[in-house]
């Protein structure tokens, strides 16, 4: 056939096949990429594992169920080890190179305090796991977090002290930085609540045995001690106490909300009180717990799908992504601004670790409700009633 | 609490500690003694131990689940010897102390990918995690006793094989003059390969008799290396007995800085301690000074 048809008809076709494919482009949203920066290894693993794997399964839920605006998720998981210079590399790769909608995590207050000031110079939305209050203090524009407060958790010790008429007390912590920063909580609200604290040490988190520190405790004679530190020494000071003969009352922080803590300090943790979400004791929520369906769903899912109890630090990665999926479905479009501002804009958004009211100065969203005083009974956790 | 009673609760917690860092400075002893190597994989040891033991118990009773971990380590220990050490004769030994360095950061990161990063404990021998023996005002756990009665088992009978058993001699023979005990036909290779072995099981030992009190996790190695290897050379290396002196010395030490102190001073007061004695007795408190047959029993 003629050369000149032949290219018309060439052409032509090129044309129609393009049409088709821009069609049906457009029919199927390009999937939104959400960055993840966790601790899964490492000293921090206790956090980051469980983060990420809700993430994981979250993820795949939700695009199973169509995703988000009809567009999918796509989960870019990195995991720091716990070392903020890795938190930063991958940050930044997750900024330049994937160009992710937005961030969740780091695990840690360290790794967090090494990426705000890039995530905001770069408008990266930044949604931390992590619970220092200097994340959100002062406000960066770009940067939220999920953990409940650290003073929150405090207040809720504290008080639950004074209405117990416990006022002389022994404050142990861990030489890391979760420890030292509730030390020094601690000792700056102990002025303001009555407190009295008698016994003030420090210990290495690496410690085997804590005889004795514990004997200057039980020499001191205080009414209560306070430990602020993660595993293996929460158990160990629970065990130690009892050995030596301190009856007085054990209060943790709410880093111990997970039923394995429990089971490793065994008959020792009977009595212990510390302050957590509600996940730890959702089967005791009644019905009409705004709270109830999520919790529910969430420690169902995760506990048959991972075989492991579910803790408070997953339910961080839990509210993290789904702030994110409902202020892009607010949002309408993968727009880093206006998710930004639709996640400040939340109100009432019912999460795993609280309800949440963002707003331009609170870019925390949880109040003291978000917290529970707990307590250990017969090896569960119950809610602690005075 | 009145202050007798404190000063024995004190007393107690520091042999408490003690005894934790005397049984892995037994371990240390051992192969330096045969080998003249400082294995720094020591703490490693101790940490496979308590965790194949947690594994195992789950499926046989605690008894044989101690006995398996501890067979499986010691079988473990002869391999790495013979991978690591049986072809490196013209190495010295500062060589050999680093490749031990290399090997316990290996093993850390294995036994991370194949348990996790938990925290797991061996339930209490006997009683739980609140019983408690007192006397005289003060308390002990029922599981510091049992480290306390395995590390005396474990000197009386690593004694005994040293000074009376063919291979306990022998092994000594090693350790004091290589080339005259080549002359006398022992087999130097297989000796170091059953030093390290039998190190390794009686670290494993030291693993799973401490996994109550301490916890059980793939981090815990490096830290009790470190104590106990101090606590070896204070008492002098060379010496299983010195190896106990040294350890309760150092928890004894801890604890009652404690008692003066702020307690993030215990380390302080320790290693103080263990430099002051070092600079006026460099061969530690039991040793021989170097050159009077440094490694003999």
């Amino acid at each position: 056939m003629n050369r000149n048809i032949k290219h018309l008809l060439h052409g032509l076709l090129c044309g129609c096949v393009t049409a088709v494919l821009s069609l049906s482009a457009e029919a199927a949203p390009r999937p939104v990429k959400i960055g993840a920066i966790f601790s899964v290894t490492g000293p921090a693993a206790f956090l980051g594992a469980p983060e990420a794997r809700t993430a994981q399964m979250l993820v795949e839920q939700i695009n199973k169920q169509g995703g988000v605006n009809g567009a999918r998720l796509e989960l870019i998981l990195k995991d720091s080890g716990g070392s903020p210079e890795k938190a930063v590399s991958f940050a930044k790769q997750l900024i330049e190179e994937e160009k992710v909608l937005a961030i969740i995590g780091p695990s840690t207050s360290g790794e967090t305090m090494q990426i705000k000031a890039l995530c905001e110079e770069n408008q990266m939305i930044l949604i931390s796991c992590a619970a220092a209050e200097v994340i959100v203090n002062p406000v960066a524009k770009y940067v939220f977090k999920t953990p409940q407060k650290d003073s929150q958790a405090i207040t809720w010790i504290y008080r639950t002290m004074t209405a117990k008429g416990l006022r002389k007390i022994a404050v142990l912590t861990s030489n890391d930085g979760f420890g030292a920063a509730g030390k020094k909580l601690l000792e700056d609200m102990a002025k303001t609540e009555g407190i009295e604290i008698a016994v003030n040490e420090v210990y290495d988190k690496a410690a085997t045995d804590l005889t004795d520190i514990l004997t200057k405790v039980k020499g001191a004679g205080v009414q209560a001690v306070v430990n602020w530190s993660i595993v293996p020494a929460q158990s160990i000071v629970a065990k130690n106490m009892r050995q030596i003969g301190i009856t007085a009352p054990l209060f943790q922080s709410h880093g111990f909300a997970n039923r394995k803590y429990v089971e490793q300090a065994g008959v020792a943790a009977e009595g212990i009180l510390f302050p957590a979400g509600q996940l730890m004791v959702v089967d005791s929520l009644p019905d009409s717990h705004p709270q109830k369906k999520i919790l529910a769903a969430y420690k169902a899912e995760y506990e048959s799908r991972y075989k492991e109890d579910v803790s408070a630090f997953g339910g961080y990665a839990h509210d993290a992504l789904m702030i994110i999926v409902e202020a892009l479905r607010k949002a309408g479009s993968p727009d880093r601004v206006k998710v930004r501002d639709a996640i400040e804009n939340l109100q009432g958004f019912v999460g795993v670790s609280g309800i949440f009211n963002f707003s331009p100065t609170d870019h925390t969203g949880l109040s003291l409700e978000a917290f529970e005083m707990l307590t250990v009974k017969d090896g569960k956790f119950t809610i602690y009633k005075q | 609490m009145d202050e007798a009673s404190l000063l024995l609760q004190y007393l107690l917690s520091g042999i408490t500690k003690g005894s934790i860092y005397a049984v892995v400075a037994i371990g240390f002893n051992l192969i330096y003694s045969a080998t003249g190597v400082l294995n720094f994989a020591q703490g490693e040891f101790v940490m496979l131990g308590g965790m194949v033991a947690v594994s195992l118990a789950r499926l046989v009773p605690l008894p044989v689940a101690v006995f398996g971990a501890v067979v499986i380590v010691a079988v473990l220990g002869c391999l790495l010897e013979l991978l690591f050490f049986r072809r490196l004769r013209r190495h010295t030994v500062l060589h050999l102390i680093i490749i031990t360095i290399g090997l316990s950061i290996v093993i850390q990161e294995v036994a991370l990918h194949v348990w996790d990063e938990k925290v797991r404990a061996l339930p209490y021998f006997t009683g739980n995690e609140i019983s408690s023996i007192r006397f005289l005002g003060a308390a002990i756990s029922p599981q510091a006793v049992w480290v306390l009665g395995t590390v005396g088992v474990v000197v009386v009978a690593l004694h005994a094989f040293l000074k009376y058993s063919l291979a306990g001699k022998a092994m000594r023979a090693c350790s004091s003059n290589p080339e005259a005990a080549m002359l006398a036909g022992i087999n130097i290779p297989v000796m170091r390969n059953l030093s390290f072995g039998l190190s390794a099981g009686l670290g494993a030992l030291a693993g799973c008799v401490i996994s109550p009190i301490t916890s059980t996790h793939y981090e815990m190695g490096a830290p009790l290396a470190i104590k106990g290897f101090a606590a070896a050379i204070l008492g002098g290396l060379g010496n299983p007995m010195a190896a106990v002196a040294g350890g309760l010395s150092v928890g004894t030490v801890e604890a009652f800085s404690v008692m003066l102190w702020p307690a993030a001073y215990n380390d302080v007061a320790a290693f103080g301690i263990i430099l002051l004695v070092l600079f006026f007795r460099p061969e530690g408190l039991f040793g021989r000074r170097a050159g009077q047959g440094v490694r003999e029993h």
